[in-house]
C-alpha cells in the first residue's frame, strides 16, 4: 500500500506532500501519523503542501482530523506552504480550516511549533528540558 | 456557440477522481485560464466527482469546450444512475451531509463555477453540468 513518508526530526514529525492525493492516501497518512505520534511521543507535526494543487473538502478535513487528533495526543499541527490559488479556493469552497495553524513556509512553521513547546508543557521537569533561549 | 464533447470520463470509484481533476487541469492550461481559475474549476471537479463515486454509485464527467465569438470556456457534466436526490434544494445547503463528509460538496462546487445546473430524479439518477469561463 503507498504510504507519504513521514520523517522524525527531534520532537517534530515532518511530512511533505508531493503527490496528488487520492482519497484512500489521505486516510492513511491519517492513520500513520496518529500512530507516529504516539510510538515516537512527537510534540508537533509539520505538514508541507507546498506541492498541492488542489485542496479539495475531502483533503480539507484530513487536515482538520490530523490537527484534531494531534491536539488530543498532546502534539500541535501546523499546515505550511499553501499556494495563494488553494487558498483563495478553498473559502470561497466555504473551507476555513478552523483549527488548523498555518504559516506561510517550513520556518516559519518550525517557529511556531518551538513556540509551542515552550508554553507550558506536560511536566515540570519536560518544560525545562524543552526550554531554548529566545524560542 | 460552438460545444464539442473532447472527453469522457469513468468515475467508477474515488480512485478515480485524481484521473478527473488531471484531465480537466490539462484541459484549462491549454485553455489558458488564470491559476486561480483553473484551481477552482479543478476543485470543484474533485467534489462532484466525488459525489458521484460515493453518493451516485459512479457515474461518468465528459469534458467540453465552449466557445462563442466573446469568450471560451470550459463545461463539465457529471452523471450517474444513483438513486438521485430528493430534495436539492436541502442538499445544496452546506452543512447537509448523507454520506458522513461536510456536506459542503454541492454548495461549495456551485460557489467555485460561473453557471451551475443539477437535474436529479429520485431513482433514476443525477446530473450536474458546470461552466467555467476563462
Amino acid at each position: 500500500m503507498e504510504h507519504i513518508p513521514i520523517i522524525k526530526m527531534g520532537e517534530f514529525l515532518l511530512v511533505s506532500i508531493q503527490v496528488d492525493m487520492h482519497d484512500r492516501l489521505a486516510l492513511t497518512l491519517q492513520d500513520d501519523l496518529t500512530e507516529q505520534i504516539v510510538r515516537t511521543g512527537a510534540r508537533g507535526v509539520l505538514i508541507d503542501i507546498s506541492s498541492l494543487q488542489v485542496v479539495d473538502s475531502f483533503i480539507g478535513r484530513m487536515l482538520g482530523n490530523i490537527a484534531a487528533m494531534s491536539r488530543i495526543l498532546d502534539a500541535e499541527t501546523v499546515v505550511v506552504g499553501m499556494q495563494p490559488a488553494v487558498a483563495v479556493t478553498l473559502v470561497e469552497l466555504g473551507m476555513s480550516l478552523k483549527g488548523v495553524h498555518t504559516a506561510l513556509d517550513v520556518d516559519k512553521g518550525m517557529k511556531l511549533l518551538r513556540s509551542s513547546l515552550s508554553r507550558p508543557a506536560r511536566s515540570p521537569a519536560r518544560e525545562k528540558s524543552d526550554e531554548q533561549p529566545d524560542g | 456557440m460552438n460545444s464539442q464533447t473532447d472527453k469522457t470520463l469513468p468515475i467508477s470509484s474515488t480512485d478515480d477522481i485524481v484521473q478527473v481533476r488531471h484531465a480537466v487541469r490539462e484541459m484549462v492550461v491549454q485553455l489558458g485560464f488564470s491559476l486561480v481559475d483553473q484551481t477552482k474549476l479543478v476543485t470543484a471537479a474533485s467534489e462532484l466527482s466525488r459525489n458521484a463515486a460515493t453518493h451516485g454509485g459512479g457515474g461518468t464527467v465528459s469534458l467540453e469546450v465552449l466557445r462563442d465569438d466573446r469568450r471560451t470556456g470550459l463545461r463539465l457534466i457529471f452523471t450517474d444512475q444513483g438513486p438521485g436526490i430528493p430534495d436539492i434544494e436541502l442538499a445544496m445547503k452546506d452543512g447537509y451531509t448523507t454520506g458522513g463528509g461536510l456536506g459542503i460538496g454541492l454548495g461549495g462546487a456551485r460557489r467555485l463555477v460561473n453557471e451551475f445546473e443539477i437535474d436529479s430524479r429520485p431513482g433514476e439518477g443525477t446530473r450536474v453540468s458546470i461552466i467555467r469561463w476563462k
